[in-house]
């Protein structure tokens, strides 16, 4: 029954200088499972992905995927891994961006081709499949040879999508992937996430969509204060709300949830 | 009028001698500076502590003097201290010392204003640092350097007429030399003008059309 | 090849860098005075006025930026006095020159300067009622001074290192100072190793004294 989780967060801590934005956070997914994070902002939500795939190097604790620990060799504070070796941890983790940080000088092809051809290794004619495939299931067929210049928020963020999954990695880790949108742009974002969710990736989101995370989300956690304050499934977190008052403030603020149906 | 004409006349051969040499000096300052500057301009981005501090402590003593002192200090300074070279030379050797630590400025502004993200996207797809860099950072900073870079090769050209205080027989000092036989000082002046003019004029019109161009890249 | 450093020559005819110094502040700051005026009368112009005078502008600033700061000197010096009836001293021609100079390059400091005041404020004049004129004096001038101070710097200093172009016509700035010591006592070394100290040091406390200055007048954002 005790399957191991693909993803195994350990009593994380991480400071900025004197402020310590994760002070003890457990976190498990498992593959196929899709989380989403929610809190009030500086509660710890960005940084805890970013430390998922090192982006931050985190200061104790333990973050694991598939038994490997990310990041150190073999437990935080100690010695850290080495550039190829991080490098090959950071390609079975799938990042997408707030502001989606495409590369402005190379067209969405060229944008979703280029881990395929430097880092998976693939020759060209594989890469160029690979990177049209995920191009069309994004919706953005016709868009493969545009500059990301071109693209609107909405195209250019799910380019980013495609760039992360053609990389066929372990887990996606989103990042607040909507927040820098146009309100009319959000859905068709959130549609292409919701495909891959039930086409059975693992996520880790962090997210403001509250109606969205209800929707898609096998799990719910929420982060404040530095660590989980409470998760469970969307149904069973509103359970959790008469007991915890952070979460009941927090609540309060998204009506939809608390809207029946 | 006559005299006018026959006087301009007159200048031209000398004044194209002049500017060819002009060139020449251009060139050769802006093609050193560009190689020392960027590589030095890398080191100060990427280097280690004390390299960073020695690149940028040198920039800021070349780019605090005037030319004119940096030129006169090589140009006299330098026998003294046993290197002796000739006024070609020496002046050319000044101004690429102040053209470097310019370049120096336009490699880490390019590099420096490449968002956070862009490295972090590169990171998260797995690139290792030198990839990082060529396929990632490098095109980028190339389209952010080349357009302010190509509107400073008109510094060069405007300071190669300091070499013509060593002697040197460029544009500037065939200014003055024809002046001194023909007594025309007004029009050649203004003809001699017109030649910078239309050199760095075009120079720095190409340079407003590649940042139009590449006005993509900054989003 | 020994060459023995020896300051004492330097030192006793110091007197003629220490004052040159204070002439090339005083030519850079009557230059960006005058220059001001110039710059700014212009930069209101151009946004004000038909093609025709945009054109006549623009001429004027692109000559004065792509020729070299020594053949403009000349020109003034010894060209000018040949068309026209004038006569002045090297230290005079030498300022009218270089707030031309100036005056160039801050038509174009002011223009954007001009450009960067925030829409919402001018919006702000116009529902109040006041006139274009109004609007010009009373917003977009005072907002549009801090927004420029960082630039006007900028230019101060570098027309402080231009002075030294002054040294050609025999202007006795901190340059000439230091070659009318060469030329007596043949410390080359030492002499350029002490003005380019001066220029280093009056730089930088120019450069600390004017941000000093912009922090005074920050622009509240």
């Amino acid at each position: 029954m005790a399957v191991t989780p693909l993803l195994k967060i350990a009593r994380l801590t991480k400071s900025f200088g004197t402020n310590q934005v994760l002070k003890s956070v457990d976190l498990d997914v498992d593959a196929g499972e899709v989380v989403t994070v929610v809190g009030p902002s500086g509660g710890g939500k960005t940084t805890l992905l970013r430390c998922v795939n090192f982006l931050e190097a985190y200061d104790g604790g333990s973050i694991k995927i598939d038994g490997r620990e990310v990041g150190y060799v073999d437990n935080a504070g100690g010695r850290k891994r080495g550039e190829v070796d991080l490098a090959a941890m950071r390609a079975e983790t799938g990042m997408v961006f707030q502001s989606f940080n495409l590369f402005p000088h190379l067209t969405a092809e060229q944008n979703v081709m280029l881990g395929l051809r430097q880092v998976r290794k693939k020759p060209l004619k594989e890469a160029q499949d690979i990177a049209r495939h995920w191009l069309d299931r994004v919706g953005l067929s016709h868009k493969t040879k545009s500059l990301p210049s071109e693209l609107s928020g909405g195209q250019q963020q799910r380019v980013g999508i495609a760039r992360a999954v053609a990389m066929d990695p372990k887990i996606l880790l989103l990042d607040e992937i909507t927040s820098a949108l146009d309100p009319e742009l959000v859905n068709e974002v959130l549609d292409v996430v919701r495909q891959l969710a039930n086409d059975g990736m693992t996520m880790l989101i962090v997210t403001h969509e509250i109606a969205f995370a209800r929707d898609a989300s096998h799990r719910i956690v929420f982060i404040a204060d530095g660590v989980v304050s409470a998760q469970g499934t969307p149904e069973n977190l509103m359970a959790e709300v008469a007991g915890n008052e952070r979460l009941r403030n927090f609540l309060a603020r998204f009506r939809s949830l608390k809207d029946p149906a | 009028m006559g005299q006018l004409i026959d006087a301009i006349v007159y200048a031209i051969p000398f004044l194209m001698s002049g500017l060819g040499m002009t060139l020449l000096v251009s060139l050769i300052v802006v093609a050193l500076s560009l190689v020392i500057g960027v590589a030095l301009g890398v080191g100060l981005i990427y280097g280690p502590l004390p390299l960073r501090w020695l690149i940028r402590l040198l920039t800021d003593c070349i780019r605090g003097i005037p030319i004119l002192v940096l030129i006169f200090a090589v140009y006299y300074g330098l026998p003294p201290l046993g290197l002796n070279l000739s006024s070609f030379w020496a002046a050319i050797l000044a101004l690429t010392l102040f053209k470097t630590a310019q370049v120096i400025e336009y490699t880490r502004g390019a590099v420096s204003s490449i968002p956070r993200g862009q490295m972090e996207a590169a990171k998260s797809i797995g690139l290792i640092f030198t990839q990082r860099l060529r396929y990632v950072i490098f095109p980028q900073a190339v389209r952010r350097f080349l357009p302010p870079w190509l509107n400073g090769v008109t510094d060069a050209v405007k300071g190669s007429a300091l070499v013509s205080l060593l002697g040197v027989v460029d544009l500037m000092q065939a200014i003055n030399q024809v002046i001194g036989r023909t007594y025309e000082p007004m029009p050649l002046y203004i003809l001699g003008a017109l030649i910078y003019f239309a050199i760095n004029y075009s120079l720095s019109s190409m340079s407003k059309v590649l940042e139009r161009r590449y006005a993509y890249i900054k989003e | 090849m020994g060459y023995q450093l020896s300051f004492t020559q330097v030192w006793r005819n110091f007197y003629r860098m220490s004052d040159g110094l204070i002439l090339s502040l005083e030519l850079a700051l009557i230059s960006i005075a005058i220059g001001t005026l110039i710059g700014l009368t212009l930069a209101v112009l151009h946004v004000s006025s038909g093609r025709v005078v945009r054109t006549i502008i623009s001429a004027y600033v692109e000559f004065i930026r792509n020729v070299p700061l020594l053949l403009l000197v000349y020109l003034v010096f010894y060209g000018l006095p040949t068309v026209v009836n004038i006569a002045y001293s090297a230290t005079a021609s030498f300022v009218v020159t270089l707030s031309l100079y100036a005056g160039a390059y801050l038509v174009e400091v002011f223009r954007s300067g001009l450009d960067a005041v925030p829409r919402g404020l001018l919006d702000a004049g116009k529902a109040m009622g006041l006139t274009p004129w109004q609007r010009l004096l009373c917003v977009r001038l005072p907002t549009m001074t801090r927004i420029t101070l960082p630039a006007l710097s900028n230019t101060f200093i570098s027309l402080f290192k231009d002075t030294s172009i002054a040294s050609v016509i025999a202007v006795p700035e901190l340059t000439w100072g230091a070659q009318w010591i060469n030329n007596r006592t043949f410390r080359i070394v030492e002499v350029y190793a002490v003005a380019t100290v001066m220029y280093l040091v009056a730089g930088y406390v120019i450069l600390l004294g004017l941000r000093m200055l912009e922090r005074r007048f920050r622009v509240e954002r």
